[in-house]
């Protein structure tokens, strides 16, 4: 919604906050739902409800839970019933400077007795979090600290021993610490936030006073969308691609009428450095595994002839998909999306052409087409838009480009084929189709989060219950990773079964859409026959639950050969498979190096 | 600005603010009379007459405002400042 996309206006999002409320759940769209636990130093209740309106934005719907006021470790470390029923999927604990209890400020303190007591307040939080992490296995989130409004010391107060903001400064680090060490942490930097944002501006001691908020009204919106960015990166909706224009997008000037050297790109003129510098920026992008593409108005000999210019930082070789031609933007937009096999709420549109991206917006609102005003500004919009903010990172990433490099290569390839299955044949594929490992943990739990279309289930999963599934003897627990001769894919499929009795029930299917058509997903079945048989199983149940999303598979068991056991009217169905007689249905992957293909 | 203008642009706010296009209000209402006023709201309210008229309320004026009346008074004295 236009009201809630960056640069918002904070005072309309409050003036407004119900009639936003009301219109986003107008929208007839399918949301996931979230138990969010806010734990609180000050007053939560207006960061709640300026969280919702973000998170609905987002299609998650939240469930809150508040603690009383200031009361977020007492609610965290003593026995807490109504905590426990609610069952949290994230805990956020917004504490803030006014909640460090241990600075004292006093010039004769020693270095060991600073020290000492800023050991003293860390340990009060992480004995919070890993009691937390304990009981409730979920994602925490946890405010740093953000600078202090004076200093007694003034400019000394950061580097003196005694100074507040050396004492914030340390413990922060520490919070740091704990992030890296911790899988299932993240920190909301309130301290950048705030100073993004003014320091003075950020809190108001009137409110502090009155209302015990310790942070301005108006700076609110502003933390509900930075922790909205931290959720939705959780749960699997950061976007996937950017879909570039060229012209007045990645380099100043019209390569058409102004030729590659009438660009501005490069070191000779301020424009030119901007668009030098945007162009950096989004190489850094790719790097973090975003997809790059280009949708332009053009011819494309202009188009390749543009990155070419002699001081660009991106080429033709950075782009998976380029699409310069001269038909509507999204209709590329859809076929871009189609290539890589990603949906195309997935991508990002940037273009400078403000008729372009309404005509976008228009025609897939899911798109998202945010404002490129000039060039100068350009990172700060894509920064601040949290399109991509990073919660995990898989080794999957930084190859993703490639990967879909050598899925193009593969395309061309099957052309030269009469027979699918010879294509496939000639893949060389390989596959590892094992019982879940540590070191996959990260990606099985991405893979859970965002996979849509090939999931059965679309049953999501926290990096906490992954663990205790790969603990557990009571459940079957597959992950798949294919490979080919052009290259890695990587874990691509996920299985999870829980065993009652001589029966495994399939909690989870899934498998990404970047090998759609390989047999992947018969190799995964007969593995997972074999695993059941080792274990005298002798049928298998499995839950079709349908989603926007995942209609592609809505028919996989009767591929695989289930019978239908029950069905209900929204159109979820229960299928069983009995295991006697089963016949290897993979004819194409070898797996897990064992034997030659059939 | 005259009392008018300031009772119009205030039954703005309060129509925004709880999203209600029915409300009236006079130099009596107070949060009994509005069933959406709780604390919470009082702050948001608050905020945006600030907002609006480009003034400030004291922390004292703040906690013992009784009514929509007092909240007016205190905004006419501000803008004549």
């Amino acid at each position: 919604m236009q009201v809630l996309t960056y640069p918002f206006d904070s005072s309309e999002i409050l003036k407004n906050r119900k009639k936003i409320k009301k219109q986003l759940l107008q929208k007839n769209r399918a949301r996931i739902k979230k138990n969010i636990a806010i734990l609180g130093g000050s007053t939560t209740n207006d960061i709640a409800s300026i969280l919702e309106l973000f998170l609905l934005d987002n299609d998650i719907e939240p469930i809150f839970y508040q603690s009383e006021y200031g009361q977020y470790w007492q609610d965290a470390m003593f026995d807490n019933s109504k905590l426990d029923d609610f069952k949290p999927d994230i805990i956020y604990i917004h504490t803030t400077s006014k909640n460090i209890t241990e600075f004292e400020f006093n010039m004769k303190n020693s270095a060991e007795a600073i020290e000492y007591r800023i050991k003293k307040q860390y340990s009060h939080f992480e004995t919070m979090w890993q009691s937390l992490a304990q009981k409730y296995n979920c994602a925490i989130i946890q405010n740093n600290f953000e600078m202090p409004s004076y200093r007694l010391l003034g400019n000394k107060d950061v580097s003196d021993i005694h100074g507040k903001l050396w004492f914030i400064n340390l413990l922060n680090i520490k919070f740091y610490e704990y992030a890296q060490n911790n899988n299932n942490f993240y920190i909301n930097d309130i301290n950048y936030l705030s100073a993004r944002y003014g320091l003075d501006r950020w809190s108001d001691p009137q409110y502090w006073y009155l209302y015990k908020y310790a942070l301005s009204l108006s700076a609110i919106p502003e933390l509900a969308y930075n922790i909205s960015n931290i959720i939705k990166s959780i749960f699997g909706k950061n976007k996937k691609a950017l879909a570039l224009d060229l012209d007045n997008t990645l380099w100043g000037g019209v390569v058409g009428d102004d030729g590659q050297a009438g660009l501005e790109i490069g070191h000779e003129t301020p424009v030119a450095q901007a668009y030098h510098d945007f162009q950096s920026y989004i190489k850094q992008l790719k790097n973090l595994g975003i997809t790059l593409t280009i949708c332009s108005k053009n011819d494309i000999v202009n188009a390749l002839d543009g990155l070419k210019h002699p001081d660009t930082v991106l080429t033709a070789d950075d782009f998976v998909i380029i699409k310069a031609n001269w038909d509507n933007k999204d209709e590329n937009i859809l076929k871009i999306a189609d290539e890589l096999n990603i949906l195309p709420e997935s991508i990002v549109f940037v273009d400078d052409n403000p008729a372009e991206r309404e005509i976008v917006k228009s025609r897939l609102p899911m798109v998202e087409a945010p404002k490129m005003e000039s060039v100068e500004s350009y990172i700060r919009t894509l920064d601040r838009s949290g399109y991509f903010e990073v919660t995990t990172f898989s080794d999957d990433d930084i190859s993703r480009n490639d990967m879909y490099k050598a899925n193009i290569q593969r395309m061309l390839e099957q052309q030269k084929f009469n027979s699918y299955e010879d294509y496939l044949l000639e893949l060389k594929m390989t596959a590892t189709i094992e019982s879940f490992k540590p070191v996959y943990i990260e990606r099985i739990v991405q893979l859970t989060n965002k996979t849509n279309q090939f999931n059965l289930t679309t049953k999501r999963y926290t990096e906490g219950e992954i663990q205790e599934i790969y603990k557990s003897d009571d459940y079957i627990k597959l992950y798949g990773r294919l490979a080919d001769k052009f290259g890695d894919n990587g874990i691509v499929s996920v299985v999870i079964g829980k065993i009652e009795a001589t029966t495994l029930h399939i909690e989870l299917w899934l498998m990404s859409c970047r090998v759609l058509k390989r047999d992947m997903e018969y190799a995964m079945l007969d593995t997972l026959v074999k695993n059941c048989l080792q274990k005298n199983l002798t049928k298998i149940i499995g839950y079709y639950y349908k989603t926007a999303k995942n209609a592609m598979v809505s028919d996989l068991y009767e591929k695989f050969g289930f019978k239908q056991l029950s069905s209900n009217e929204n159109g979820n169905i229960v299928w069983e498979l009995d295991l006697q007689n089963y016949k290897n249905k993979n004819k194409v992957i070898i797996v897990n190096s064992e034997k030659e293909l059939v | 600005m005259n009392e008018i203008d300031v009772y119009n642009k205030l039954t703005e706010i309060f129509r925004d603010i709880f999203d209600d296009d029915s409300i009236e209000i006079n130099s009596e209402t107070s949060a009994a009379d509005i069933e959406d006023w709780d604390s919470l709201e009082h702050i948001n309210l608050i905020s945006a007459v600030e907002k609006t008229f480009k003034m400030r309320f004291s922390m004292k004026q703040v906690s013992t405002m009784k009514n929509v009346g007092e909240m007016v008074s205190i905004i006419l004295n501000a803008s004549k400042k």
